[in-house]
């Protein structure tokens, strides 16, 4: 993906994001006849889900690794030789920092002129970054999802990954972090990850807290989705392949070593999450990953004041109408931002996003009635599958258990799950007081981490989404090197080099 | 074989890795400390967004392993604590 030369001007469409949601939106409004810019901080297209090694890299591309290849390619293709034509502006590399709405006029009503984001331009390197506007008439916010990782005593030495991260290593780098892995939490998502690493001749143990047998089973045909039972299915011949344990109702609940990790421990979990007395066992690994599902990337629709509210999976999300909409006019959203659902969701809401633009411009649709019935049938059996994997795979509630006083819950500020259990014993509510009272959540990765955690050990709280108004760290050399100096607030931004 | 400079001493990469990448497939899982504890660590999320693997880049401090590109001769430094965060 190399950045396209520049023009001046306001584009029709600016997709945050190039995953399989912002691909799809990208590729949608493109073939209606659009102008589009696709910024993502990453310096590929294809986002978590079609994580690949530079293009003509010598990395192992990793196909086999892959589902739906074909319509990567497809959205791909469309995006790259729109950017040949100059319809497309491609900004790799660019992490958009901030985003200011302009005031409406009315309520509800589309505010007058463009809506501004703020990009921070990494492409150059370290050291030369430099702050960019672009202007776009609308915006589609598909900045996906991160792990939600929950603490284990030892959860923060070298080796030990999110589930993800593991999957990055291994996707994007062709790197196999470990030869002796053990992968624990919950969800579908798991299984990828240890498959991918056994196909790579790891030897692979996964730690499934919960039970989830009889739910999947029945789910994906209930639900009218052979695609997910075929990908299911295909885990489980994968996992017997390569001789994968599946351990049940078990988890990770220590991790051991001096520099990095050397071993974990694996215990047995009751109905609640407790841990099963005696059933502690140690097993050797190079490599750990923990992954208890996906919490959204919402700091720029918060920014930007879209509405909020909660998801199948407890997680919030951003609200949106049949046409993908947000709150804030001008405003789409569509991935796992609108909720944890897969990335077959996340190109449907995608498509859906972009459609809905045509339509608000009176452009005719690409997709066609038929076909936008047929999406719509689609995204709405992910959903109710997305919702009944949730069901079947929540965080136990007795997680906090194994948490001893003395592990790290912020990883950033090292702060320690006793400091969190005293600053509640003291009258502390929720994540926004726990993070006053202790710093946790005050870091560089501004609570993204630990925020779960806090939240498991302090009780929800109100109102529990953390605002961000730097969705990134800028460097001050940045915002001079974008023309003038620092914005003073962010309601009044620096003038900026325009995109 | 390409490689770049972790404190002076070359490690390799194949083109199109991360810097993280590459240090993970050398078996190197940390490459900072800690600010107050003086704890290792190295790559934990792998896509940028808890910072765990920072280290200096051509003598700029706090980049992040995992999103810098590995490129020939690049000067890579580990990193004792960090600067609070911005
Ligand atoms: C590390 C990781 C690995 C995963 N691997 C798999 C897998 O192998 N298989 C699977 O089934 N599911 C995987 N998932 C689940 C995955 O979230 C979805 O299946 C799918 O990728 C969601 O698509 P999306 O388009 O909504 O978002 P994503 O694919 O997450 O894409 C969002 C994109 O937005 C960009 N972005 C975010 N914020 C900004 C910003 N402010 N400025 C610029 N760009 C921004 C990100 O760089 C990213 O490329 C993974 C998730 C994670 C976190
Ligand atoms: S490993 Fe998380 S930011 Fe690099």
């Amino acid at each position: 993906m190399r950045p396209e030369t520049l023009r001046d001007g306001t584009v029709d469409v600016a997709v945050v994001g190039a995953g399989p949601a912002g691909l799809a939106a990208a590729a949608v409004a493109l073939l209606g006849g659009l102008t589009v810019a696709l910024v993502d901080a990453g310096q590929e297209l294809g986002g978590q889900f079609w994580r690949r090694p530079p293009e003509g890299s010598a990395v192992d591309p990793g196909d086999d690794l892959h589902h739906d290849l074909a319509t990567y390619r497809s959205l791909a293709g469309t995006v790259r030789s729109a950017a040949r034509d100059g319809r497309c502006r491609l900004l790799p590399g660019h992490h958009v920092w901030t985003a200011v709405a302009p005031p409406a006029t009315a309520p509800g009503e589309r505010p007058q002129g463009p809506l501004p984001l703020h990009l921070l331009d990494r492409s150059s390197g370290p050291g030369r970054e430099r702050t960019l506007r672009l202007d776009a008439r609308h915006v589609v916010l598909a900045t996906g999802a991160y792990d939600r990782p929950l603490p284990f005593p030892g959860w923060d030495l070298p080796g030990v990954y999110t589930a993800g991260g593991l999957q990055a290593l291994l996707k994007g780098g062709g790197v196999r972090a470990g030869s002796r892995v053990v992968v624990g939490g919950t969800g579908p998502f798991l299984l990828p990850v240890a498959t991918g690493l056994a196909a790579r001749g790891a030897s692979v143990v996964v730690c499934e807290a919960n039970d989830p047998r009889r739910w999947a089973c029945g789910a994906g045909a209930a639900l009218g989705l052979p695609g997910k039972l075929v990908e299911g299915a295909g885990y489980a011949a994968a996992l017997v392949r390569h001789r994968v344990p599946v351990l049940l109702r078990h988890a990770v609940t220590a991790a051991h070593g001096t520099d990095r990790v050397e071993a974990v421990t694996i215990s047995r979990l009751d109905a609640s999450g407790g841990i099963v007395p005696g059933s502690d066992r140690r097993v050797e690994a190079d490599a750990v990953g923990t992954g208890w599902g996906f919490v959204p990337q919402l700091d720029l629709a918060v920014t930007l004041g879209a509405d909020l509210v909660a998801s199948w999976d407890g997680n919030r999300v951003v609200r949106v109408d049949e046409w993908q909409r947000t709150s804030v006019p001008g405003l789409s959203a569509a991935g796992e931002v609108c909720g944890v659902g897969g990335a077959q969701l996340a190109v449907r809401e995608g498509q859906l996003a972009a459609e809905g633009v045509l339509r608000d411009l009176g452009r005719p649709s690409v997709t066609g009635e038929r076909g936008l019935a047929r999406v719509r049938g689609a995204v709405a059996r992910h959903r109710r599958f997305a919702a009944a994997m949730a069901h079947a795979h929540p965080v136990p509630e007795g997680w906090t258990a194994w948490v001893d006083d003395a592990t790290t819950v912020c990883r950033c500020e090292e702060v320690c799950a006793g400091q969190v259990r005293r600053a509640v014993a003291d009258g502390a509510v929720g994540v926004r007081q726990v993070k006053q009272l202790t710093r946790a959540g005050m870091g560089w990765c501004q609570g993204r981490m630990c925020a779960p955690a806090v939240a498991g050990l302090a009780g929800p709280g109100e109102g529990e989404v953390a605002e961000r108004l730097v969705a990134t760290p800028v460097p001050l050399g940045a915002l001079a090197r974008g023309n003038g100096s620092p914005p003073h607030t962010l309601s009044r931004p620096a003038p900026e080099e325009k995109v | 074989m390409t490689s770049f400079r972790l404190d002076g001493r070359p490690v390799p990469f194949v083109p199109g890795q991360t810097l993280g990448a590459a240090l993970v497939a050398a078996g190197r899982t940390s490459w900072r400390t800690t600010r107050n504890e003086g704890r290792p660590r190295g790559i934990f999320c792998g896509i940028g967004v808890c910072f765990d693997c920072l280290l200096t880049v051509d003598g700029v401090p706090d980049q992040r392993a995992c999103q810098v590109l590995a490129t020939e001769d690049l000067e890579v430094g580990t990193q004792e604590g960090e600067r609070r965060a911005p």
